[in-house]
Formats: C-alpha cells, sequence, structure tokens
C-alpha cells in the first residue's frame, strides 16, 4: 500500500530522488566535530520563529495606537500567550548565536574557501536578511527601545551625502518615526523577509549538497572514493547518521532554550530590554539607547569612528563596511591549507584577536561610552571604551585586510590525505 | 529634514552623555511564591495608587491566580458597583487633566516592575524626603523632583536629606518625624506592595517556572535517549 503509493508519487514529482540526494545517500564527512551542530539548529530556530510568529500575528496589532497593548493582551489574555511570545522573543537571539557560531565554524575550518564561495555567500545574504528581520521585528512590541532604536538605525540611512535625509523619511513612511513606519515593518517583518530567507535557505543547502560539506581537516572527502562504490570512504550517508547525532544535538539546545524561555526570558534585560516595557513616547528620549546585543559589536564600530566634516556618514559606511567585507572572504584567505588545525601560528593570533575585538566590540555597544571612566589629560580626558573601542574595530578590519598576505607566507603543515576523528 | 538633522544629533547625544544611577538601589527581598503578601499588596494598590495611576492591562481577577475568590476580589478590592471583576485596573483620571494637575500624566503601573525592575521600585518608596522646595512639599533621592507626592507619609513619618559629605559620598535620609509604623512595618508593607507590582507586572511568572521544571525534566530524559540513539547508530563508524 505505502510502497504503491510512492511509486505513484515518484512517477509524477521526484520524491525517492530527492530523499536519496538530499539525506540518504548524501555522503557528509564521518568526522564532524561539535561545531557542526549550528547549521542544522539555525534551520530549527527558523521554523521556530515563523510558527510562533504565525501565532502571535493572530493577535498582535500593527498600529501604533494599539501594539503596545496586544503584546500585553497576549501576554496575560490569550491563553499560553506568554508561552509563544517568550518563544520568539527568545528565538530571535538564539537564532543569532547559532548563526555566530555557524560562522565562526567557517572561519576555523575554512569552509567559505573554493569551491563553497557561493554557498558563503549565500550565507552572508541570509545573515543580511536576518539582521534586517531583526531589525524590523523588533519595532513591534512598540516599546522605548522599539521605537528609538529605529529612529536610531533609519537616522544612520539619513546620513548619507546629498539623498539621506529624503531617503530617511521614504523608509519611515514619515518625519519621524510612526504608524506609517510600524505598519511597513510589520509587512517587512511577517512575509517579505522571510520569504526571502526561505529561499536563501533552500540555495544554501542546494549549493552545500552540490560541492558537498567541508569538515574540521578541510580536506575534500571526494577525493578518496571506494572504487566500487564510487562513494567517499570518509563519508557516511546523512540519514541517519546525522539525523540521531543532530536529533541528540538538538535536544542539548532545546534545554539551554527552555531554560531561558522558562526561567529568564529577559535574559536580565539582553533578550528583552528593560525600557521596553515603557510604551513608545516620541517626545521622549531614553538617557542610553542600545541596540539588541547581536547588532551591538557593528554599532560599536559607528560609535568609534568620529563624526569628519560634521557628517556620522563616515561611521556608517565604517559599519556598512564592517559586515561587507565578510563577502569577501572566499578571495582573501591565500591560505595553502583550510583548516586551522594545519595552519601557522599567525592565522591562529589573528583569528584570536579578531574574536576577542568582536566579543568587546559586542560588549562596549551595549555600555555608554563612558562605562570605564577617561584617560588623562595625556589623552585629552577621552573616554577609556571609545579608545578601546576604536583599537578593537582596527583590528577588526585588519583581520580582513592583511589577510591575503599573513596567510600566504604562513607557515603550515602538511593536510592528511584522509580525515582524522 | 531639518526636523530629522536635529534629532539625530538628539539621539548622538544621548548615546555619548548617558545617564548612571547616582543612588544604590537596595535589595526589595520579595518572595513571588508568597500569596498573603501580594494579596496584601493589591489591597494597597487599589487603595493608595490605583485613584492616580491606571493599570490598564490587569484585570481584577486575575488575582485568582493568588488564590481569592471573584466574591473576595470584588468584596474587598472593587469599590464601585459599575466596575465587574473581569474588568482593567483603571481610573476616572483623564490624561490631559491629570497632566494639568500634577505637571506629568502618572504613568500606566501594569508593566512598572518590568520597566524599573523591583529593587527600584523598592528603593523608591524608602527615599522619599522633606523639601518644601517642590510643589509637592517631598523629594526623592532615587527620582530627584518626581512629581508624586509621598503617599505613604502618614505610615513612614518624615525623612529629612542630611549633607554629609565628608563622611557619605551618597545622600543620607534621618527619620525626623516618627509615622504610624516602625521602619521594619513599613518596609515590611513596601515589600508587599512591590511584590504586588511584581505580579501585576507579569501574572504567569508563577505558571511559567511551573510548567518551565516539566518541560525541562523531559527535555533531559529525551535528550538522554537521543544520545542513547545516536551511540547505537554510530557504533559502525569508525
Amino acid at each position: 500500500m505505502m510502497n504503491s503509493l510512492v511509486r505513484w508519487v515518484d512517477e509524477r514529482f521526484p520524491l525517492t530522488k530527492m530523499l536519496r540526494e538530499h539525506l540518504t545517500e548524501y555522503y557528509a564527512p564521518k568526522n564532524f566535530n561539535f561545531w557542526y551542530f549550528f547549521g542544522a539548529l539555525a534551520l530549527v530556530v527558523l521554523v521556530i520563529q515563523i510558527l510562533s510568529g504565525i501565532f502571535l500575528t493572530m493577535h498582535y496589532k500593527p498600529d501604533a495606537a494599539k501594539a503596545f497593548a496586544s503584546v500585553e493582551y497576549i501576554m496575560r489574555d490569550v491563553p499560553l500567550g506568554w508561552l509563544i511570545r517568550y518563544i520568539h522573543s527568545t528565538g530571535a537571539s538564539m537564532f543569532f548565536v547559532v548563526v555566530y557560531l555557524h560562522m565562526f565554524r567557517a572561519l576555523l575550518y575554512g569552509s567559505y574557501r573554493k569551491p563553497r564561495e557561493l554557498l558563503w555567500i549565500f550565507g552572508m545574504i541570509i545573515y543580511l536578511c536576518l539582521m534586517a528581520e531583526a531589525f524590523f521585528g523588533y519595532l513591534l512590541p512598540w516599546g522605548q527601545m522599539s521605537y528609538w532604536g529605529a529612529q536610531v538605525i533609519v537616522n544612520l540611512f539619513g546620513a548619507i551625502p546629498f539623498i539621506g535625509p529624503d531617503l530617511a523619511v521614504w523608509i519611515r513612511g514619515d518625519y519621524v518615526v510612526a504608524d506609517a513606519t510600524l505598519n511597513r515593518f510589520f509587512a517587512f517583518h511577517v512575509i517579505a523577509v522571510p520569504l526571502a530567507l526561505l529561499g536563501l535557505v533552500v540555495a544554501h543547502i542546494i549549493s552545500l549538497h552540490e560541492v558537498g560539506s567541508n569538515n574540521p581537516d578541510g580536506i575534500e572527502i571526494k577525493k578518496n572514493k571506494d572504487p566500487k562504490t564510487g562513494k567517499p570512504l570518509d563519508g557516511i550517508p546523512f540519514h541517519p547518521f546525522y539525523t540521531v547525532k543532530d536529533i541528540f544535538g538538538l535536544s542539548v539546545f532545546l534545554i539551554v532554550f527552555a531554560a531561558i524561555v522558562f526561567f529568564a526570558p529577559e535574559m536580565g534585560g539582553y533578550f528583552l530590554e528593560h525600557n521596553n516595557f515603557i510604551p513608545a513616547d516620541p517626545l521622549k528620549t531614553p538617557a542610553h539607547i542600545a541596540p539588541v546585543w547581536y547588532f551591538t559589536p557593528f554599532y560599536s564600530i559607528l560609535r568609534a569612528v568620529p563624526p569628519m566634516f560634521g557628517s556620522q556618514f563616515p561611521g556608517v559606511l565604517a559599519m556598512g563596511a564592517a559586515v561587507a567585507i565578510l563577502f569577501a572572504l572566499p578571495w582573501l584567505d591565500k591560505s595553502p591549507v583550510r583548516s586551522i588545525r594545519y595552519r601557522g601560528g599567525v592565522y591562529k593570533v589573528w583569528l584570536a584577536l579578531f574574536v576577542i575585538s568582536f566579543l568587546l566590540l559586542g560588549y562596549l555597544g551595549v555600555e555608554p561610552t563612558n562605562v570605564w571612566g577617561q584617560f588623562g589629560a595625556w589623552l585629552d580626558g577621552a573616554d577609556r571604551a571609545t579608545v578601546v573601542a576604536r583599537i578593537c574595530t582596527a583590528i577588526y578590519f585588519l583581520f580582513f585586510i592583511l589577510m591575503p598576505f599573513y596567510t600566504k607566507r604562513e607557515k603550515t603543515k602538511p593536510e592528511p590525505t584522509r580525515v582524522t576523528s | 529634514m531639518r526636523r530629522a538633522l536635529f534629532l539625530t544629533l538628539l539621539v548622538w547625544q544621548s548615546w555619548t552623555h548617558a545617564a548612571t544611577e547616582s543612588v544604590a538601589l537596595i535589595e526589595a527581598g520579595i518572595n513571588t511564591q508568597d500569596a498573603a503578601s501580594i494579596q496584601r499588596g493589591a489591597g494597597l494598590f487599589v487603595n493608595y495608587c490605583l485613584s492616580c495611576h491606571k493599570a490598564t492591562y490587569m484585570r481584577y481577577n486575575r488575582l485568582t491566580d493568588t488564590g481569592l475568590s471573584e466574591d473576595q476580589i470584588k468584596a474587598s478590592l472593587i469599590f464601585d458597583d459599575s466596575t465587574k471583576v473581569g474588568d482593567v485596573m483603571t481610573n476616572g483620571l483623564d490624561p490631559v487633566g491629570a497632566k494639568a494637575m500634577f505637571g506629568v500624566a502618572p504613568p500606566d503601573l501594569s508593566v512598572i516592575s518590568r520597566s524599573r525592575g523591583v529593587d527600584w521600585l523598592y528603593t523608591y518608596f524608602l527615599s522619599f524626603y522633606k523639601d518644601e522646595s517642590t510643589v509637592t512639599g517631598w523629594n526623592n533621592t532615587l527620582f530627584p523632583n518626581v512629581a508624586m507626592s509621598h503617599v505613604f507619609a502618614a505610615q513612614q513619618g518624615e525623612q529629612v536629606l542630611v549633607i554629609d559629605e565628608e563622611h557619605h559620598s551618597q545622600p543620607q535620609l534621618r527619620l525626623a518625624v516618627e509615622g504610624t509604623m516602625s521602619p521594619d512595618q513599613y518596609k515590611q508593607m513596601i515589600r508587599d506592595l512591590v511584590n504586588y507590582l511584581a505580579f501585576m507586572g507579569e501574572p504567569a511568572a508563577e505558571k511559567r517556572k511551573q510548567i518551565g521544571s516539566v518541560v525541562l525534566i523531559f527535555l533531559i530524559l529525551f535528550a538522554f535517549l537521543a544520545w542513547a540513539l545516536k551511540r547505537e547508530f554510530w557504533k559502525e563508524i569508525h
């Protein structure tokens, strides 16, 4: 019965063929480690966000006069509405956690190197969409941080020379962030960006399965095939081996996720900011506006660059460049090996400096610039945090700009021919 | 265009000059599982706060979560016949008139515990002092020149500000006129009120933790099973 049904479908749609190509006969390297959980987890979080988002949309009102109240309505009067809302707010932050770890994995093992450049590019566009999605979504609760965060980010576009101010009005649909802005951000958040995200994720996975997965050794498993079967000797079928492994990874991830949702949904003000429980007030600028933690490294870079010629545009440009430069990564890395396991010490030092700078920038972005006090008169009493942010910004960019030079010259270790465990 | 530029500058300013809290917060030490404390706090809230502040997201009958019956809520917390037990906590004050009266419309308190935090609220009620230079005759070290008067002056008594920069970096308060309560009784009363405000900020919080424990136990068992399954499948991979 089941077999004949499958045959009926197969004659009309490549069901079995697709299952084979992408699961049961997709050969993945057998030496995946901890870092290889996060791609699958990102996919799960995307599904969680879409499902919880559908239910939130059923009760949320995209109206400046009603939005804040409708969120509290969800928190109080909708049965288990608080759960759906916390799942969605926690999911937003956890999405960035897994995506940052996923991207770091690529840095560790050179997963962006030829022939996986396009895979990396698709991933980067997904990351951009994710940032847009998070930004649009953050306005919807219509709290003070929603409002002023959106105001700040839209004003960044206003800093672009000549067209900036008009562009900012065009984005907002008004002279300030207002009802029109809320409505269009809602449209982008619930349909435009998710649609793009889904398409890009499909492209990302198809591209991955075309070139095959990289692995912690950074060597191609396709180079060593069984002469009889033609299957990679170091490859194992994704299903069942990696499906069962990922289910285990997922269950550990869900423990962390549930612990946050049920016991610390605000995450001390990092996932849900305290000021966002104050309804948006266009007349009252909060004393300290900080974006949500996942944007803060880039926000720090923006703040680190001083205004030039009375314009903040250089800072905006630096922030944009900080994201854009990641696109070029596959062409900046000239090392003869992919994986950090066989690279020399120079890359390891640079990567460590880069990670420390990124984390420091992230920390400084949530704090006001006077958080560490000021230097003495010898530095004109400059804010310590600003000076550190400038140094970190320089390291951030130098990691990429100097990469062609230090990766080309460094002494690498020989790669093995077969994967190691 | 000018306006947009002005706003940009305004926001830019607030980035670089963020305000810092000048008064150290005192830990509220509330017990969110103490239903009696929340109920006493609800009584204080409807008697002392609700005449000026609203809590437009909080329904009276949500207090059934603390073990009160709807009849008890009607009898002890609702004072006019037109208010039903399923209504939200509000008052007849119109925001424009209130602004004219107080200089600022009293904020809605539904989620004040989430924006301010319970320690801030607790400290706030301990920080009022007599100051004849203000309109109300009261001031607050935590919230300087606050528009609100000290509604619990009868209970706490009158504190005065002691400036002693030699020994203390922070302003000190001294009880000059005793109230009807001892300082410890007063603190307990404020703790009850703050406990209620915390409950009102997120009425589902206790249920959330209860469900959470069950979910976590399930997930931990599930993770163990998933690990065993993975190990079984991977036996053949070397």
